[in-house]
């Protein structure tokens, strides 16, 4: 008897098993196929200049999409990423440029963070007190974020050259720029955060069913209200990256659509958009297919424009395929 | 055979990742019948309904339906063939009325337009016909699941199906509602249409089907005229072993386990809140299992959520070990030792894609956590523990919990409070949607759990399920507390007469209950 019932569930489980073997791979054959695409056909492929610039453009989408990846887990999302990464990188430059010395240096680097965790802080009081649709409520600040980030500035472009400031983009350890293992670093402990932290497990309970996870005393208010602040936070810390790598601030351009590209990491990286789910490794390997498949239609000389066609085409696979999945 | 039938499907196939999960099955169902078919969660009945109405392919065996060779692709080819499906979770636009629901894409049509009046008074009509007066303009979602299930039986009607096939139907509805539900279904037969009724209460068999057909591992194992088996052959048909009969505790049982019972573990005094909970007051001592009775809509799931600190009481007073309380949250109800088995496992209970393993600590992990990390070999332990001890039944602690059959599921969450070692345990309808075998099995854990101590509190819609565990019966209707029986005087009547007293429903609920017994 139990012999027959163990056998009846495993009838059941068989298909679904080997698909979910098959889901957690497939990004990253789809990466793999691309890179053997590029060492067939791209000359000049294997190079240390290619490797970096790859690495160092993809850089603010993953660190912004981190953050994205436990904002949807929540089963929510997050459009101001892109104003708060301006915002951060509007105060910056004022700090630095007008305290002298490693002071300045210091609060540049903390107050944009906070002032970016404040629009978190905004975004999730929205969602959670108020229960306005995350979509929504984030698109307060997707609109306002940036108009605020343009009065702080009087609007005008603030262009610097500071080195100890832009270490954070331009410096290298051991030859490998700086911003890329910062990225790394982040992608590990997030990683970790959600397999093996309390608030890893609250946070795809949240998402995965918010009725059993309040009757189970979760507190999915404070889930949410971290997810939301910790993805303005990483946003701001993105801001900065930005900055510094074009040695100037201009609050119209910061971070300017890359809500769309966080979003695109997180789905082809294989986070359910219905929350639940958080694959911080597979938003960086998404990240890194888009990424790569731009420079490949670059480096075959097909325009950017045409390349932004391309993205919008791999959401919708990606979605899909998700879809089939779930 | 007089009369071609209907619906024959023979030596079906179908297998997933190389494993069959159906092995020549056969279903033959006659017009003008309803035809019973049953077997234990994952024996394939579902699977063989889903056959037939397009949702799987067959890998193998001949479908005829209405006389011609059917395969039908998409569930819509066998809607439109004929055969209409009324599945466990109604699927319903839940934000269009009624009407628009009985008609949804084959609206009434006036110079191109929807022709509303007409779409209005004719789903009146229907519903009507049903013995059902309800306002078919407004959103389906605001009425109960009985009538939810009225309004999708009334569309399968309205669209001259051939064949309904309803999976569980009666699963969420009271005994009024299956009664009308019944006179629907019996109607539908009388007309010539062929029903298959899906349902693990058998009384309900019975009361209502003419033939049966019963299947265990993927495999049919037995057809028959419903009269010509009786219930003890058709539950060791089904679950191929013999079965010991259900251990029903007799009133001397009852008594004596009043008479161990310790002292006052949960006392609830007027409680009331929003229009579902008028005036509740319950005593709940440790080591006794008390039963809370009423009809589907009295307000039993609406108490519980007050007890637990889910919703909040707007009078009332609530203490625990004696000392008085107020729940702001289930958090501060699960510091004081209360859990709560909801009564909607899907919604309320699993997190479908979480393992097995964090679902059933979801409660406990605080406890399991050193600075934010939780403890994996502490968590595995306890997991592994439950799983042993409950007879869980699964290929792995880390597979998603949607994978689990109802009652393992079921089992899971039961383990998720057991691991916060409880003093209360509030159990809304527990055994709602899982097989015979699992009921049984959780009926002998809450058994056991009274017996060290715990304080159970359990509502249950079949009285004879309530019974079977609890010793004592607190019984409500239209959210009042209406009657308290003890031990000896504890059994189905009494309740059934403490829910009918004084609203003049008496006969109508003795009516069904002699007829269910004449049919049987």
């Amino acid at each position: 008897m139990i012999d027959d019932t163990q056998r009846a569930a495993q009838i059941v489980q068989a298909p679904a098993r080997k698909k979910r073997g098959v889901a957690i791979q497939r990004e990253i054959v789809v990466l793999v196929a691309m890179i053997v695409f590029n060492l067939l056909f791209t000359p000049h492929f294997v190079s240390l200049q290619t490797f970096n610039v790859n690495l160092t453009q993809v850089v603010t989408i993953v660190i912004v999409g981190i953050g994205m990846t436990l904002v949807v887990a929540t089963g929510g999302i997050d459009l101001s990423v892109g104003a708060s990464m301006a915002i951060a990188g509007a105060v910056a430059p004022m700090l630095f440029m007008n305290i002298a010395g490693p002071p300045g240096i210091a609060l540049a680097f903390t107050l944009p963070i906070v002032a970016a965790a404040l629009c978190g802080v905004f975004n999730g009081l929205l969602v959670t007190r108020l229960r306005v649709q995350p979509i929504v409520a984030t698109l307060v600040l997707f609109i306002a974020g940036r108009g605020i980030a343009q009065v702080v500035t009087d609007g005008s472009l603030q262009a610097f050259s500071n080195p100890a400031f832009q270490w954070i983009a331009l410096g290298k350890v051991a030859g490998v720029p700086f911003q890329i293992l910062l990225m790394l670093a982040l992608v590990a402990v997030f990683t970790w955060i959600v397999r093996k932290t309390l608030f890893g497990k609250y946070l795809l309970v949240t998402g995965g069913n918010e009725d059993a996870a309040y009757l189970s005393g979760i507190p999915t208010v404070r889930v949410k209200m971290i997810a939301y602040t910790v993805c303005a936070a990483l946003a701001g810390l993105a801001g900065l990256i930005s900055i510094s790598v074009n040695s100037s601030s201009d609050a119209n351009v910061i971070g300017l659509g890359v809500e769309l590209d966080a979003i695109a990491a997180v789905a082809v990286g294989g986070t359910a958009l219905t929350g639940g789910k958080a694959y911080i490794t597979g938003t960086l390997i998404g990240a890194l297919i888009i990424q790569l498949l731009r420079y490949t239609l670059l480096a075959h000389g097909i325009p950017d424009a045409a390349a932004l066609v391309l993205k919008a085409a791999i959401i919708i696979v990606a979605v899909y395929v998700q879809r089939k999945r779930g | 055979m007089a009369q071609a039938p209907l619906l024959d499907m023979q030596d079906i196939d179908i297998s997933f990742g190389g494993v069959a999960a159906l092995k020549r099955a056969r279903l033959t169902v006659t017009a003008g019948e309803v035809h019973a078919l049953i077997g234990q969660n994952g024996a394939g009945k579902s699977t063989l309904i889903k056959i037939l109405t397009g949702a799987y392919r067959k890998s193998a065996g001949t479908i005829r339906f209405d006389g011609r060779e059917a395969d039908f692709r998409t569930p819509k080819e066998a809607r439109e063939a004929g055969i209409s499906t009324i599945y466990q979770e109604i699927n319903l636009v839940p934000f269009r009325s009624v009407a628009e629901n009985i008609f949804l894409g084959r609206e009434p049509r006036r110079f191109g337009l929807i022709d509303w009046k007409t779409v209005q008074r004719r789903a009146d009509e229907l519903l009507e016909s049903f013995g059902l007066k309800i306002d078919v303009k407004k959103p389906v979602r605001e009425y109960s699941t009985a009538i939810q299930q009225m309004v999708a039986l009334a569309r399968a009607v309205s669209s001259d199906a051939k064949m309904v096939i309803m999976d569980e139907s009666t699963s969420s509805l009271d005994e009024r509602e299956v009664e009308l539900l019944f006179s629907v279904v019996r109607r539908l037969r009388d007309d010539g249409r062929a029903v298959i009724f899906v349902s693990h209460r058998l009384d309900e068999l019975y009361a209502l089907c003419d033939r049966v057909t019963v299947m265990r591992d993927g495999q049919t194992v037995a057809e028959s005229a419903m009269q010509d088996m009786d219930k003890l052959r058709l539950v060791t048909t089904m679950l191929g072993r013999t079965l010991a009969a259900v251990v029903h505790e007799d009133s001397a049982v009852k008594e004596a386990n009043l008479a161990k019972r310790g002292g006052l573990a949960l006392s609830a005094q007027g409680l009331s809140a929003g229009a579902k909970v008028a005036d509740v007051s319950l005593d709940v001592h440790a080591g006794e299992a008390v039963g809370l009775a009423g009809l589907l809509g009295s307000g039993r799931t609406e108490t519980m959520r007050l007890l637990f600190g889910a919703d909040r009481p707007e009078k009332g007073t609530l203490s625990m070990n004696g000392e008085t309380v107020a729940w702001k949250s289930p958090k501060d109800a699960i510091a004081h030792g209360v859990a709560y088995l909801t009564e909607d496992r899907k919604a309320e209970g699993i997190v479908p894609e979480l393992s097995v393993r964090d679902n059933l600590t979801l409660v406990c992990l605080p406890a399991l956590t050193k600075r934010g990390i939780v403890d994996v070999a502490r968590q595995k332990e306890i997991v592994d523990g439950f799983i042993e001890s409950l007879g869980i039944k699964l290929r792995s602690a880390d597979q998603p919990i949607r994978e689990l059959s109802g009652g393992n599921q079921q089992k899971v969450l039961l383990a998720r409070w057991l691991a916060t070692h409880p003093r209360l345990l509030l159990l809304d309808e527990p055994t709602r949607g899982i097989d015979v075998g699992a009921k049984a099995d959780v009926a002998k854990i809450v058994r056991e759990l009274r017996d060290s101590g715990l304080a159970v509190l359990l509502s249950a819609s079949e009285l004879e399920e309530l019974t079977a565990v609890a010793d004592r019966a607190v019984v409500i209707r239209d959210g009042q507390t209406v009657a308290q029986l003890d031990g000896a005087q504890m059994n189905e009547a009494s309740i059934m007469d403490a829910i009918a007293h004084g609203a003049g429903e008496r006969s109508t609920l003795a009516e069904a209950v002699e007829e269910a017994k004449h049919d049987r």
